[in-house]
This record gives structure tokens, C-alpha cells and sequence, in this order.
């Protein structure tokens, strides 16, 4: 830029008390290009705002030094005021002379020399600066919710609410997630079902979602504001216009009960047709092809029982698979969580005792709508169980399964506890086996104290092995407390596992170009500041996909990532920062070192035809990139710039920063 | 030099070189007769009996082009860089010697006395109970010999004289040759400071297919299987081409073997070398690289041998940073 305007900030007495402002001022004021240099006890007040739309008007500045506190600050302030005066905005440069030269030094002249130079040399860029454009996208109304658990529902709703349209895409053939397994939660001990089947119909109702089960997420495309996006619906087999949900096929089918239920974790069996659960939204059968006789072998009996079953006629066995196209704005992932499947810690017993079960399986034990109708039985013989112990942390907290807290797992026992005992009867004993209780939430630690309160036997410690023999359970535990060797006799095992990234999370995440942590849950942008946001613009993630976590803070987090995704789609256009990586297409070469190492997945290698022949070079998608510089570092043949932090720019600082009296800089 | 009617004064020079540019002007074959039709040749060391006093004695801007060759390492290479500089119109620095220093220019790696004791006295095939050395002056019986100073230091030719245009390459490719001669004769030659050589990279003429990038080791050429039509960087050999200017058809990969960069740095790019350091560092390992502990580091930058003579092995001495100072 050729009119410079320096504007040197006191800040209070925050620069001013170790730096001389004025003495500044003086210097830069006979620079090359600077034609206005002024000073002011507070730039970013409105009054200093004034000192600087004034020079605008008055001497034409087209470039602006502000010498201030760091631009984390007031960068933004700034440019703001340079665009309100009718300067462009990206020709501003910021001298941090606060936190780099008066707090950071205690002496008054070396401070000030220092702050010289910061400025000569960001006058020094400044004279190379470029005006930049931001550019603008269009915003397409419209959301995406991957998963349909409480945190898909819960960010669906408070979309919908807001008058977005809503595409909620569930693999399972009903919404719920893992939240329609659970018997009672913890702390409140309310009926899971009670507090989530009535969101689930305001889903199903809501004008503004599409819901779409049994469907999947196929590819994606384009950037924020404007994803294109493939979901595969695979055929249910029945005509979900047609279904009424009365469950006749699912009485007639001849599979029935020869499939092990999914949803009940394999305790009970199911038909080839069948409804995933009572409360099931949609409330519709879905046929499962690998077990229906008809589907596999083209022939069920004299004829498939479910189609003479059903008065509705929805039974459709030419049904295809579709593909829709979607085109939204922005995305949220509640893609859930897995556990741990015990199997693999063999010292536990899991796959030789069929009364060693999981937490989940207890809680389809202990439902109502369960495989034994609520009645807490013994797997192996149907008999009520007179001894129950929990071993908690079963791979959790462990260097060689997984390291982190499940943090779910201490409050799932203690609830389950209470529920044992509404079901089993105060004579039931009870033993826990754990590491530490973690009872950290709202309530938790109190629920905690009404359990301990009751006649429950805690040991702490991991128990080295469960011994089986029949019916006959035994394990070792020994008490760090007591510092004693106990041997349990008990009737049923319950393991409280891991929770661990689903298990087609790494090729789900690279379909959808997410990162994730080294624990193989998704990535947050930032963990404190920026945890529902991904590194991929106009993509948030909510629930357990991003780690184990409660109802409670799935339900709150699902809220954010809806408000932050509402943010993007209540715009009309977005503006794209251009302080980003720009490819010189005369220079690439097509090499593509830049295009593995971007973690916003913004280059892609482009074709062109010229001179009739075929070259390849990188491009930038301008909305994706964020500027981060990754690529401008890697390209080794210099063809990517960093618009604001270009070579020359950079190297003019330098030349000046290596000897003051050469404020011209490099040439 | 505008387009002359009259005959074009062509002169050769080389330096601190092996020899192979002035084979790689021979190499233009049948050309070279062309080249002789349009111009003579009024110095020519390797080929035509010409003093340094002719030269001398021819008046400045005499010599239309100088095409000169070989990094600048004694006195006397400095002296003639000097006295061409002022005798020809246009200095061309030919090769990557001239243009960058070249492999002379590892030797900036040491320094004079490292490098005469270890050619005189720590050589196992040299005997020398003596101990002598090269000097400047020595006396004989007959008088005074003396020998041009070897100096500390290796230099690139701009970094002696001001050059007009460069030719890099080891050697420069004919077709690059053709076109300087062409252009000079056609006076269109490119704004001074030109190197004369295309603006994308090696990878541009590269006909191996390239897809990402995602380094799990380095490995050297010995160590792989051959895979037609596969980038050699994604085999894990270290292969400048992304680096280094092309020109050259991409000749050495086309014999399967990597580049090593004597086309020098691409129009934007500082240092080659830290470039190529830059973007191997940017790809190798990247796949789990927050969970990548620091010996598997350890261990992936090992599989670097020679990191000065791979990533600098023309540019050292034009580098940002071009000499060892101690040791
Ligand atoms: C035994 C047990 C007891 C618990 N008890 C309590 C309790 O009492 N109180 C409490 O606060 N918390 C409790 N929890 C924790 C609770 O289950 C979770 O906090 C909650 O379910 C997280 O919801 P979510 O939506 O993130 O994930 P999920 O419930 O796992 O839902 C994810 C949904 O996404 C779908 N999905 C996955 N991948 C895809 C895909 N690629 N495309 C489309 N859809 C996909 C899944 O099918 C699923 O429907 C308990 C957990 C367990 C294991």
C-alpha cells in the first residue's frame, strides 16, 4: 500500500508506562509511505475509531498499522473500523507492542526499541499488503442429523423448531438409539421410555423432518452452506404408506422367534418381519432379507405367511433400494456409541457362562417390554437370582482396552442396584466391584450415598479372575480398602463394559472427512471452546460419537450443535474469510503432497485440458479452507500462497526485524 | 542485443566443473553447426587455443554471450568470472555449478584446510612424508611458481558477478541449450534475471501417476520393487522433483531412478532444499501422527541418509543457509 496511517495505542497506561509512544510516533512518521502517524490513550475506544475514519477521509490512507495489544484482540475491531471508514479491510496490519514488548519486559528503552521494530516491520508488510475480498456462498436452508439417538432426535427438534427443514437419517429401521434399550435413568430414576417416546413422536409429527430410518449416509460433497449429500434407503419390503403397525405378520412369519433379537441383546428371539420394538418409531415392520425363507431361497411354504397375514396389503417384495439426493446447509453427527464387547477380556467369563451379562442386557432384563417381561431371571434356568455382583470397568480405565472413563458406568450400576432390588426383593445380595466411583453429575453423588446407604457390599479393586464352574460363580477380589483377600459366591455376573466408538467409526469418519482423537471417537475442533464444531465448516457432532457421555449432557450438547448449525443456516450468504491458501495454477504441478496433509479436506487435484494436453494442479475450495497454512508450508514448489502472509511479506518483516535502520525492508 | 545482421561472438567458460556441460554443448549434435553458421566462437578453453590476454585485450561488451560454467572456487575462476563479466554483453550461468553452486559447492560442508588435508595427508592412496600442501607462491631454482589461491569457500556464479540469465541442469538439457542459442540469435531473449527452463516443477514432466501422499518410511531406490507408473515419493524415495524446476523431460525418471534436483529451486521458491524438507516433513508419518511416539520418529528420519547431499546436493552453496562455519 502507498498511504500509511500508523496509529500507536497507549492502552491506558497498559503500553504507555514501558514504552514511549510518543518517540514512535516521531520515527515512523518519516518512513516510506507512511503519511499519517498518531497516537491514542485507547485505538480500539470509539473515539479512536474516530482518529482512524478520519485519517481514512482526510489523507487517503489506503493501509493502516495499528500498534496495540495481540490481533486476537482487536484484529477484528480493527478491520472493522478500517471497512466502516471505506478503507479495505485486509490491508490492515496489527503490531502487538502489549503482551510482546510493555507486560513482557521490565526495562522502558529496551522495551521501546523493541516496539520500533515491530512496527517498522509491520509498516514494512504493510507497504506490501493486497486489498482482499471475502467471498460469499449461498446458504441452503436445510439440515442434516446423522443418527436418530436422543442426541439426533434432540438436535432434529430444536432445528425443526427454529423453521428449518430437518433430514433425520437412522440406519436402524426405528429412531431411539441406545436410550429406548434403557429400563429407568439414572439420577432421577424416570422411565426412559416415558421421557423419549414422546420426542420421538414429535419427531415423527413434525411438519419440518423428514425422517428417514433405515437409510444410511452414502457420500457427501461441497462445503458449508451447501453440502450435497447421498443417502441410501434400503428396502423395508413393506409399504410403510400401507402398514399400520398391528404386528400380524410379525405373528404369522415362520421364522418366529428363530432370530436372535438385536434389540433385546440377543436374549430373546424375533421373526424375519418384524417390529424393532414395541414403542418403535416409525411404527412400521421392516423385513429382514438375509432371514426371510422367501428372500433366501424364493420360497416360503406354499406361500409367505405375512403376505395372507396382513389385512393392509404393505407386504412388497419388489421393493428396491433408493437413493436420495440431499442438498443442506449444515450437518450434526449423533452417530452414538458402541460397548465394549466383554468377549475379549476372557478372565471375565462373558463367553462361558451365559449368566455373565452386560449392563444393557440387564436393562432389557429389567424392562417391562424385555425378554422375560420385566422379571430379572437367570439366563441359563429361568431362576430369580439370590446373589448378583457388578464388576465395574471392564476394559475401561485400562491401558490395554481402553484408557478412558466411561463415565457412565458407575451411575448405570448404582441405578441398576436400586432397580435389582425393586425387582428382586430386599433379600437379594448385592456386590460392586470398583475402581473409584466416579458420581460427578447433578444428583449423582447424592444417588450415590442412597445406594451406599443400603445394603449393598462394595469392594474396591479389579478381581483377577471369574471362576465358572456350571452354575457355580466364583471371584477372587481383593479389597484395597480392607486390604483383604475375598472369595464372592454369587448367581450372576453383571460386567459394566467400555464405551467405545462405534465400529465402523473410522470409515465413517472418512466418509465424511472427519478426524478423530486417538481414542477413535470424533474429533471437536477444540475440546473446551469449540466442542460440538469439527474441523470441517458447517459439520457438528453431538453425543456419545464424540465420547462417552450421560443423557443429560448428549441432550445439551445436541442443543449446542444445533444452535451452531441454526447459526449457519439462518444466514443467507456466508462470508468466506480470504485470508486463506491460494494455488498459483502456473506454478503447481500437480504433485498433490499438499492435497493427504489438509485437515479441512479443501484441495483437490483439477484436470484441465491445455494446449490439448491433460494437466493437473491443485485448487482450493475457498469456503473449506481455514487459512491454517499446512499446505503453503508442505508445497515444494512455493505455488501456494497465504494471502496475508505471502513470502514477500513476510520477508520485508524480516529484513527489517535484522537491522532497524533498514526500515525499508527486502526489496 | 538487438537482432544483428553481423556474425554473434559466442565464449565458453568453466569453473569449478567436471566437464560434462561442455559435453552436453557438443551434445546438441548436428546443431552445433548452426550455432557455428550464426556465430563464432572467440574463447572456447576446452576446445579453442585461446589466451586470457586475447580476452584481455578484446574491448568490453565484445563477447555477445558468455555462456559459463562451473562454480567459482579459486582466484583464477574468480578473476575470469570477472574479466568475461566485462567483456560479454550477456552472462549466461550454464549448469547447475554456475547457477547454484553445484556438487563443488558441498565442499562449503568443510573449509580449505579440511579439504587439503584430507586430498594431501589423510588420503589413504596419497603418500606425502612431507607434507605438503598447495601454496600460492613456492620457490624453485628456477624462480617463482605460483598457483591460483583455493579459496574457503565455494560460490555460485551471481554470487561473484552480475549474471544475466541461467541455465541450470548437470548438465543443462539440449533442448534448454537450443533455446538460449535461439533466443540469443532471435535477440528474444526473457528479462534479465530469467532462468531459462520452464516454471512448474519435475513432477509436471513426470509421467509416473501421483496420487496422495502419506509417507509410512523413506526407503532407497535398491529397496523397492519395481512399480511402473507410481509416483516414486509415495513408494517412500525421496525424490526432489516436486522441488526442482523442470526442463528436462524428466529424464532421470524415466529411468526409474529419483530426481536430485539440478534443475534448482521452482520460480517461487527460496531454497530448494528446505522446500523439499519442508514437504517430506509435512507427508511422512502423517497417517496417526498425533499418536506417533517420538523414537517412530526418530526412526522415520533415519531412513534419511545424507540429509545436505539429498536435499542440497546442487544448491548448498546458493542456499539460505550455504556454509558450515566451525567444524
Ligand atoms: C447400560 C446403559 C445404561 C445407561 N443408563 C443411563 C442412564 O440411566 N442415564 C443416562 O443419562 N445415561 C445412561 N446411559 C447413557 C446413554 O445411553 C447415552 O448417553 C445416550 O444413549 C447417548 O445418545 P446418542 O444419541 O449420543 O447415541 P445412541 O443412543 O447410540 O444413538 C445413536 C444413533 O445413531 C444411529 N447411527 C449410528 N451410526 C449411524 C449412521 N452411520 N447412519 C445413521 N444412523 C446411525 C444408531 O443406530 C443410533 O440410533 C446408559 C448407557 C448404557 C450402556
Amino acid at each position: 500500500m502507498e498511504r500509511i496511517g500508523v496509529f500507536v495505542c497507549h492502552c491506558g497506561i497498559n503500553i504507555s508506562s514501558m514504552v514511549d509512544v510518543e518517540s514512535i510516533v516521531e520515527r515512523v512518521r518519516e518512513l516510506d509511505g507512511v503519511v499519517e502517524a498518531k497516537s491514542y490513550k485507547y485505538m480500539c475506544s470509539d473515539r479512536g475509531a474516530q482518529i482512524i475514519k478520519k485519517s481514512i477521509e482526510e489523507k487517503g490512507i489506503d493501509g493502516a498499522v495499528i500498534a496495540c495489544c495481540s490481533p486476537r484482540m482487536h484484529e477484528p475491531t480493527f478491520r472493522g473500523v478500517a471497512e466502516d471508514g471505506g478503507m479495505n479491510p485486509f490491508t490492515v496490519e496489527i503490531a502487538n507492542i502489549r503482551e510482546q514488548c510493555s507486560w513482557a519486559h521490565d526495562s522502558r528503552e529496551r522495551s521501546t526499541e523493541k516496539a520500533m521494530k515491530l512496527v517498522m516491520s509491520s509498516v514494512a508488510k504493510a507497504r506490501l499488503l493486497e486489498p482482499l475480498e471475502r467471498g460469499r456462498t449461498p446458504v441452503i436452508p436445510n439440515a442434516l442429523v446423522i443418527g436418530g439417538g436422543i442426541a439426533g432426535i434432540q438436535a432434529s427438534l430444536d432445528l425443526a423448531n427454529e423453521g428449518f427443514r430437518v433430514y433425520l437419517v437412522e440406519k436402524d429401521p426405528s429412531i431411539g438409539g441406545r436410550m429406548a434399550q434403557l429400563d429407568k435413568t439414572f439420577p432421577t430414576l424416570d422411565c426412559s421410555s416415558c421421557i423419549l417416546t414422546p420426542k420421538m413422536m414429535e419427531v415423527y409429527h413434525h411438519p419440518n423432518i423428514d425422517l428417514m430410518t433405515y437409510s444410511e449416509v452414502l457420500s457427501i460433497e461441497g462445503s458449508i452452506g451447501d453440502y450435497r449429500v447421498k443417502v441410501r434407503r434400503k428396502p423395508r419390503y413393506v409399504d410403510v404408506d400401507r402398514c399400520t403397525g398391528c404386528g400380524d405378520c410379525v405373528t404369522a412369519c415362520r421364522m418366529r422367534d428363530r432370530i436372535p433379537d438385536e434389540f433385546n441383546m440377543g436374549l430373546s428371539n424375533r421373526s424375519a418381519i418384524y417390529i424393532q420394538f414395541p414403542q418403535a418409531i416409525p411404527l412400521k415392520a421392516v423385513m429382514d432379507s438375509e432371514t426371510c425363507l422367501f428372500h433366501r431361497f424364493g420360497k416360503c411354504g406354499d406361500g409367505p405367511l405375512c403376505v395372507e397375514a396382513c389385512e393392509a396389503e404393505a407386504i412388497d417384495f419388489e421393493q428396491k433400494e433408493e437413493v436420495a439426493e440431499l442438498n443442506v446447509g449444515a450437518i450434526v453427527v449423533a452417530t452414538g456409541y458402541d460397548l465394549l464387547d466383554p468377549a475379549s477380556l476372557h478372565e471375565y467369563g462373558y463367553s462361558r457362562s451365559k449368566n455373565v451379562i452386560t449392563t444393557l442386557e440387564l436393562e432389557r432384563l429389567i424392562s417391562s417390554s424385555g425378554p422375560t417381561k420385566g422379571e430379572v431371571r437367570l439366563p441359563s434356568s429361568g431362576e430369580r437370582p439370590r446373589s448378583v455382583t457388578m464388576i465395574m470397568c471392564v476394559g475401561s480405565r485400562d491401558e490395554t482396552q481402553c484408557s478412558w472413563c466411561c463415565r457412565i458406568g458407575c451411575m448405570t450400576a448404582l441405578k441398576q442396584v436400586i432397580l435389582l432390588r425393586e425387582n428382586l426383593g430386599e433379600e437379594v445380595e448385592i456386590n460392586i466391584l470398583y475402581t473409584d466411583i466416579r458420581s460427578f453429575g447433578k444428583g449423582y453423588e447424592e444417588f450415590y450415598r442412597n445406594v451406599r446407604a443400603e445394603n449393598t457390599n462394595f469392594f474396591r479393586g479389579r478381581p483377577s479372575e471369574v471362576r465358572i464352574r456350571n452354575e457355580d460363580i466364583r471371584i477372587d477380589i481383593f479389597d484395597t480398602i480392607t486390604n483383604k483377600l475375598f472369595e464372592i459366591r454369587t448367581d450372576m455376573v453383571v460386567l459394566v463394559p467400555a464405551v467405545v466408538p462405534r465400529a465402523d467409526s473410522g470409515e465413517f469418519a472418512r466418509m465424511m472427512n472427519l478426524s478423530r482423537s486417538g481414542d477413535g471417537f470424533l474429533l471437536e475442533a477444540h475440546l473446551k471452546l469449540k466442542p460440538m464444531d469439527t474441523f470441517v465448516n458447517g459439520i457438528f457432532i453431538a453425543g456419545c460419537c464424540q465420547g462417552p457421555k450421560d443423557i443429560t449432557d448428549t441432550v445439551a450438547q445436541a442443543s449446542g450443535a444445533a444452535s451452531r448449525a441454526a447459526g449457519i443456516l439462518s444466514k443467507k450468504e456466508l462470508e468466506n474469510d480470504p485470508l486463506i491458501a491460494v494455488v498459483d495454477a502456473d506454478l503447481c504441478s500437480g504433485c498433490r503432497i499438499c492435497i493427504s496433509l489438509c485437515p479441512y479436506s479443501a484441495i483437490e487435484p483439477v484436470v484441465e485440458t491445455m494446449a490439448g494436453e491433460e494437466v493437473v494442479h491443485a485448487e482450493i475450495n475457498e469456503v473449506l479452507c481455514q487459512g491454517c497454512g499446512a499446505c503453503v508450508a508442505a508445497c515444494p514448489s512455493g505455488a501456494i500462497n497465504q494471502m496475508g502472509f505471502k513470502d514477500n511479506q513476510i520477508l520485508a518483516m524480516i529484513g527489517v526485524l535484522n537491522d532497524c535502520s533498514d526500515a525499508g525492508g527486502l526489496k | 542485443m538487438p537482432v544483428t545482421e553481423r556474425k554473434l561472438k559466442f565464449a565458453f567458460y568453466w569453473g569449478a566443473s567436471c566437464g560434462g556441460c561442455e559435453i552436453a554443448v557438443l551434445d546438441i549434435d548436428e546443431k552445433i553447426l548452426d550455432v557455428a553458421a550464426a556465430a563464432d566462437i572467440l574463447f572456447w578453453p576446452v576446445a579453442v587455443d585461446t589466451k586470457y590476454s586475447d580476452v584481455e585485450a578484446m574491448e568490453d561488451g565484445f563477447i555477445d554471450v558468455c555462456f559459463f560454467n562451473g562454480a567459482i572456487r579459486t582466484s583464477e575462476q574468480e578473476e575470469l568470472a570477472h574479466l568475461l563479466r566485462r567483456k560479454s554483453g550477456c552472462l549466461v550461468a550454464f549448469g547447475s555449478c554456475a547457477a547454484m553452486g553445484g556438487i563443488p559447492g558441498l565442499a562449503n560442508l568443510a573449509n580449505r584446510d579440511k579439504i587439503f588435508e584430507t586430498a594431501y595427508l589423510d588420503n589413504p592412496s596419497t603418500s606425502n612424508p612431507g607434507r605438503t600442501l598447495p601454496s600460492k607462491e613456492s620457490r624453485v631454482k628456477e624462480g617463482t611458481l605460483t598457483l591460483p589461491e583455493f579459496h574457503d569457500r565455494v560460490r555460485a556464479l551471481h554470487q561473484v558477478t552480475d549474471v544475466d540469465y541461467f541455465l541450470p541442469g548437470c548438465p543443462p538439457p539440449t533442448n534448454l541449450i537450443l533455446e538460449a542459442v535461439n533466443a540469443v540469435i532471435k535477440g528474444e531473449l526473457p528479462p534479465k534475471g530469467s532462468v531459462i527452463a520452464p516454471e512448474k516443477s519435475v513432477c509436471e514432466e513426470c509421467r509416473f501417476e501421483k496420487s496422495e501422499k502419506m509417507l509410512t518410511e523413506i526407503r532407497r531406490i535398491y529397496e523397492v520393487e519395481k512399480v511402473e507408473d507410481r509416483c516414486l515419493l509415495e513408494q517412500g524415495i525421496i525424490c526432489l522433483g516436486p522441488a526442482t524446476r523442470g526442463g528436462c523431460s524428466a529424464r532421470c525418471l524415466d529411468a526409474y531412478m529419483p530426481c536430485t534436483g539440478c534443475g534448482g529451486p521452482t520460480p517461487n521458491s527460496m531454497d530448494q532444499g528446505g522446500k523439499m524438507i519442508s514437504a517430506l516433513a509435512s507427508i511422512l508419518g502423517l497417517e496417526g501422527e498425533e499418536a506417533l511416539p517420538d523414537e517412530e520418529i526418530e526412526r522415520l528420519l533415519d531412513g534419511i541418509v545424507d540429509p545436505v547431499g539429498t536435499f542440497y546436493k546442487y544448491g548448498l552453496a546458493a542456499a539460505l543457509i550455504n556454509r558450515r562455519l566451525e567444524g
